[in-house]
């Protein structure tokens, strides 16, 4: 049997000035890579995947984190003990990395095509031509179309997807032993994932070289894995090959985790058939001004002719890549933005071009979710100051307001004393749950999230989704669910509308667009959905199940 | 709900997300430059039980004398003293620790004031020319305007246009400053208006007023605390500029500037007249600034990494 | 690019008439007469009226401000009360001097100030690092002119090395030229030293913390490169920024430091004119002074796109 091209033993990373409960970022940890192999780390964030990465790479942040014991072999040579500039003949040569934000991992001023050849600068001889012709040569093999155009491009007239081309050509150009890439996907669309994930595994194929893949997507992890690694707060859960890891979990936490992906098969719904709360017609936003010697008119259709309904007690998920106009949507029915035109009926009453005066009573009946919980709350007000905001502005008594969100706390499942704390105090999920109970509070008609669980962990995830889905039932709300991922909207939603480029591509009950998707786009972004077949069998993360909800 | 379970009970209830001023008062920058200008403060209301005389007394047969020099002078009922001028006098016969003390009062006085009036001056034009769309270019414009005029060019043809007094030049400093907080406040208010927590607000039906006092205005406390401060240093500065050159308050005000203005032709022979005024407006500005930036490291490290 | 440039110069109209509008209300506004001022203390009341009407000041005020800006376009700055010359006269017997002291400031600075904060960025909480932000403090706090006189005291009076006051023209020799404008320019270049470091230190801090730096660094880059081949060129639109608006500061400086030195430049004659209320003066250095300031913050402008290929027109 071959040696691992990586062996990490007993690795401890310990922080600097711990004033926190921990004193080590990652403890003990054991993990090997065999050439050719792809090892995924998973964990929710805190982890200390990312650390392990860093460690290998001898770029721990100087002053904060650094290695206590334990050893790291690359092809059996040791760099724990290896100088600084000894390390730096190992880096981009024998092991490279790819980051996860491609815009910012690349220098925006200098040319790709020259970031690239700077490997080949420090690393070996070659004269400018010979470094050309590698470049291009590395770029051809990472599939990128018109090498020699693209090298003498900036890396912000690239594609998403190109720029972390170029980031992996940049780790490749050398052949190194091993590459670690560090969530190289979760910056970029669903079908542009894809298209990595399937570069990755066919440049590590082709060149047997090992992987040390980070993420936290299950997805990703049954789309690629040969072998998978579950890390907890430092220290690694378990270790085993890709089938038993996914499918036979010993660990509870694993097992967890894995209970908290959705699945991509929803579950079956029963069409509902109450009365219409929301209406949108032919709504339209546009951006950008014709500026007085402006080289052109630049106008930026966001949104075009979009039309759909919601019904009381009905979930409609819109879904879509970045870029696709779907939370502009959602911030055109919550009136933070102006639609361009259009109308907006919420029971009946068309709201698009209301004056802010005459729009107050409908304020309250639109309530939005959204999706950074950290900056969703003022924090410099108690969480019982945000949640009577609402109600204290429509002319509600400060102690009936009180009373009230004394209720919505437990309902959403926090103690009531909380109500005197300020968010800080309070986990992202937490604040999510805190955020809609300031939305209940105004008792409204429609409910919107947009991406309301997308910064979350996947097993608060779970929790948050279960909590919308009880609060819809419970107070019979229509609910506008923006996502972009399609597990969530699987699970959550009722109808799904599909948006590409500021346009509704096709709408439908939710099982009937997933099994039978019948615009093209819509199908090629269900099949670059990754580990199709994962998580489905189990019946895992099914918001229809039980609902252990505090109060529901 | 085991991996989002809720805080401890034992977990104490801070009243406030940062005490940012408790962490500003461990601050080393902070401490000595607050102790400084508490000092010059105090040697500034002192002044009176220092040992000093008139500063503004003028004495034809003790011009220009250097420290040390014991003078006989006149007191009020005519009668002969001998006074001894610890830093010596000016060209009038004035007496320099005197004026240097008194100074103190004047300099801190004219910071402080142009700190204060400019601040708020910029907090409400940036307030709502951040939030009031409409009201943003009219506004941005003539502070463009405003800032296209060299500050301290500025301060002097404005101090041209009125009759020379503290008054005058208090406005003629803080004109210049305005369109700089302006900006500033501005920037805070065009930040802060994309957050989540302001939009929620407007779902919520906050009138704009509310938001702006509730949600938006906090966030600009301590980019104006720290702001205040450097306009502070810089008002101390240019009044003793504005005095030096002669176009500030009237040379017989016992004024830094005016202490150095007096000494300038006279500066081969008596350099006392220039060295310890400047000594005295270089500790204080310095002190101020340390001030300053210790309270932007500790209160606005956003602000630090800009600048 | 041509058509960026002929953009951003239109948008400067709007802030030259405001500055235009300032510099003529200045006038406008002052307690006293100018045709008075002009007369003299003997001119008898018809002197004066025909004084008023010559300068056109019994025109309503708003063609007034058309008229004098149609002179202003056609380089007629009026005639000083005080010097009875023209002002454009007055103004290039004054240019070289200060144009001489501020292009010394400028290029001493830059050479100083972007090393000096490179190396603080690079040691970042070192003691050399704190040395520097020290300095800069300083360099923020001690009047232009208390600098002027300390460095008058050890040069020119006591070590008697160069001349403590006047100025030579570039045209009467190099060699008297250069021992006039060294003390100068050392006065005024420690104020823009301390801001430009400053800014260089903040920017580069920012930019070490980027991911690219990382990635630099991934790729086995020498820390010697890291920093001048990626982080410099990314810190340096902050840099030039400051540069640009530190000309304000600049101008300001060189009022004060000709009037140390006893300089004959456009700073000293703002203060003559101000001290003698010669407003047609004072209003032509506050504009000239501010298209000078506007004009090379539209260059800094340009000179962004050479940096930063994002920044496309």
């Amino acid at each position: 049997m071959a040696s691992p091209v990586l062996e990490i033993r007993d690795l401890t990373v310990a922080i600097a000035d711990s004033g926190g409960d921990r004193t080590n970022a990652i403890e003990q940890v054991s993990l090997q890579v065999m050439p050719g192999e792809i090892v995924c780390v998973v964990g929710e964030s805190g982890s200390g995947k990312s650390v392990t990465s860093q460690a290998v790479m001898a770029l721990l942040p100087k002053g904060q984190l650094m290695i206590a014991s334990g050893s790291i072999k690359l092809e059996g040579d040791e760099l724990t003990t290896k100088s600084p500039s000894e390390m730096r003949a190992v880096r981009g040569k024998r092991v490279a990395m790819v980051f996860q934000e491609p815009m910012t991992a690349l220098n925006p001023v200098e040319r790709c095509g020259d970031q690239i050849a700077e490997v080949l600068e420090i690393h070996t001889d070659l004269d400018a031509k010979g470094r050309r012709a590698r470049v291009l040569e590395v770029m051809r093999s990472v599939h990128l179309p018109d090498p020699e155009q693209m090298a003498d491009a900036y890396p912000h007239q690239l594609s998403g997807g190109q720029r972390q081309r170029v980031m992996i050509a940049m780790a490749l150009v050398l052949d190194p032993a091993v590459l670690i890439a560090d969530e190289p996907t979760t910056a970029l669309d669903v079908t542009t994932q894809a298209q990595i994930l399937k570069l990755i595994r066919e440049m590590q194929q082709r060149r047997n070289t090992g992987v040390l893949f980070i993420t936290h997507d299950f997805g990703v992890v049954s789309e690629i894995a040969d072998r998978v690694v579950v890390m907890q707060k430092g220290r690694i859960v378990e270790q085993g090959s890709k089938a038993a890891i996914l499918s036979a979990p010993r660990e509870a936490y694993t097992k967890m985790l894995i209970g908290a992906v959705p699945s991509l098969v929803p579950p079956v719904r029963t069409a509902i058939t109450a009365p219409v709360t929301l209406e949108t017609v032919a709504l339209n936003k546009t951006y950008g001004k014709r500026g007085f010697l402006q080289p052109a008119a630049r106008v930026v259709k966001a949104v075009t002719d979009v039309s759909f309904e919601i019904r009381r007690g009905e979930t409609l998920g819109i879904v879509g890549e970045s870029g696709s106009g779907k939370s502009t949507v959602a911030r055109c029915i919550a009136r933070l933005v102006d639609p361009t035109s259009g109308r907006i009926d919420i029971d009946g009453v068309d709201i698009a071009r209301m004056s802010e005066r005459s729009l107050r009573p409908y304020r309250r009946r639109v309530q939005i979710v959204f999706q950074d919980p950290y900056r969703s709350l003022n924090p410099r007000r108690t969480v019982g100051q945000s949640i009577i905001e609402g109600p204290v502005n429509f002319g509600l008594p400060h102690a009936d307001a009180i009373a009230r969100a004394r209720d919505l706390m437990g309902l959403v499942g926090l103690s009531p004393d909380a109500l005197d704390r300020f968010p800080h105090q309070f986990s992202g999920g937490q604040r999510q749950r805190i955020a809609i109970a300031r939305a209940l509070a105004m008792e409204p008609t429609l409910l919107i999230g947009d991406e309301p669980v997308s910064a979350l962990d996947v097993s608060v995830q779970a929790q948050v989704l279960q909590l919308l889905d009880a609060v819809r039932k419970k107070f019979d709300l229509a609910v506008l669910f923006i996502t972009h991922d399609l597990r969530v909207a699987a699970q959550i939603c009722d109808r799904i509308a599909v948006m590409q480029r500021g346009v509704v591509v096709e709408t439908g009950p939710t099982a009937a667009v997933f099994s039978q998707p019948q615009h093209e786009y819509t199908r090629a972004l269900f099949s670059a959905a990754p580990g199709q077949g994962f998580g489905n069998r189990i019946g895992a993360g099914q918001v229809a199940d039980a609902l252990p909800v505090a109060a529901v | 709900m085991t991996a989002d379970s809720l805080p401890q009970p034992t977990v104490p209830r801070a009243r406030k997300p940062q005490s940012g001023m408790m962490r500003a008062f461990r601050n080393p920058s902070v401490v000595i430059g607050g102790i400084v200008v508490l000092l010059m403060i105090a040697l500034g209301a002192a002044a009176p039980w220092l040992g000093t005389m008139s500063p503004t007394e003028i004495n034809p047969s003790g011009r220009n004398k250097p420290p040390g020099t014991i003078v006989t002078r006149r007191d009020d009922d005519g009668n002969k003293v001998q006074v001894m001028h610890r830093l010596g006098t000016d060209l009038l016969g004035r007496d320099v620790y005197s004026r240097v003390l008194y100074g103190a009062r004047i300099s801190l006085f004219v910071g402080v004031t142009v700190a204060v009036f400019s601040i708020f001056g910029g907090l409400i034009i940036g307030l709502f020319s951040g939030y009031i769309r409409w009201l943003d270019p009219i506004v941005m414009r003539v502070m463009d305007g405003l800032m296209a005029i060299p500050a301290i060019l500025l301060a002097i043809s404005l101090v041209s246009l009125f009759r020379a007094g503290i008054g005058a030049v208090i406005l003629a400093i803080t004109i210049p400053e305005i369109p700089r907080v302006v900006r500033l406040v501005r920037s805070v208010v065009l930040s802060v208006r994309e957050e989540p927590y302001v939009e929620a607000a407007i779902t919520v039906g906050t009138p704009t007023l509310k938001i702006l006092w509730r949600h938006i205005m906090p966030n600009t406390i301590a980019p104006m605390i720290v702001q205040g401060t450097f306009i502070c240093a810089s008002a101390i500065l240019v009044e003793a500029i504005l005095s030096f050159l002669g176009v500030g308050v009237p040379p017989d005000v016992p004024t830094w500037g005016n202490v150095m203005a007096a000494g300038r032709d006279v500066f081969y022979l008596f350099p006392h007249n220039i060295f310890y005024p400047g000594v005295m407006l270089a500790v204080t500005v310095l002190a101020v600034n340390m001030l300053g930036d210790g309270l932007r490291d500790t209160l606005d490290p956003k602000l630090a990494k800009r600048l | 690019m041509f058509a960026f440039i002929l953009r951003r110069l239109l948008a400067t109209i709007p802030v030259l008439i405001t500055v235009a509008l300032f510099a003529f209300l200045l006038l406008r506004l002052t307690p006293s007469d100018p045709a008075a001022i002009i007369a003299g203390d003997t001119a008898t009341a018809e002197q004066v009226a025909g004084i008023r009407a010559k300068l056109g000041l019994d025109e309503p005020i708003y063609t007034q401000f058309f008229i004098w800006t149609g002179k202003l376009l056609h380089g007629d700055f009026g005639e000083s009360f005080y010097f009875k010359k023209t002002v454009a006269e007055l103004i290039a017997d004054r240019v070289e001097p200060t144009l001489a002291l501020a292009l010394c400031t400028i290029v001493l600075a830059i050479l100083v100030a972007v090393p000096l904060g490179v190396i603080a960025a690079r040691l970042h909480g070192s003691w050399i690092d704190r040395l520097m932000m020290g300095f800069s403090v300083l360099g923020f706090s001690v009047p232009v002119f208390v600098i002027g006189y300390c460095l008058l005291y050890v040069f020119a009076r006591e070590l008697r090395w160069l001349p403590s006051n006047g100025y030579n023209r570039l045209a009467d020799g190099f060699g008297p030229w250069a021992q006039h404008i060294i003390l100068p320019t050392l006065t005024l270049s420690v104020v823009y030293i301390a801001l430009i470091a400053r800014m260089t230190r903040a920017s580069m801090l920012e930019v070490l913390s980027e991911d690219y730096v990382r990635t630099a660094r991934a790729k086995g880059q020498i820390e010697r490169r890291v920093l001048f081949r990626h982080a410099l060129r990314n810190a340096a639109v902050p840099i030039v920024t400051v540069i640009g608006l530190g000309i304000a500061l600049l101008i300001g400086g060189v009022v004060v430091t000709e009037s140390v030195y006893s300089i004959p430049g456009l700073g000293r004659l703002t203060v003559e004119a101000v001290l003698a209320r010669d407003f047609p003066v004072i209003q032509a250095v506050i504009l000239l002074f501010s298209v000078v300031y506007v004009m090379i913050n539209l260059a800094v402008d340009v000179i962004y796109s050479v940096l930063d290929p994002r920044i496309r027109y």
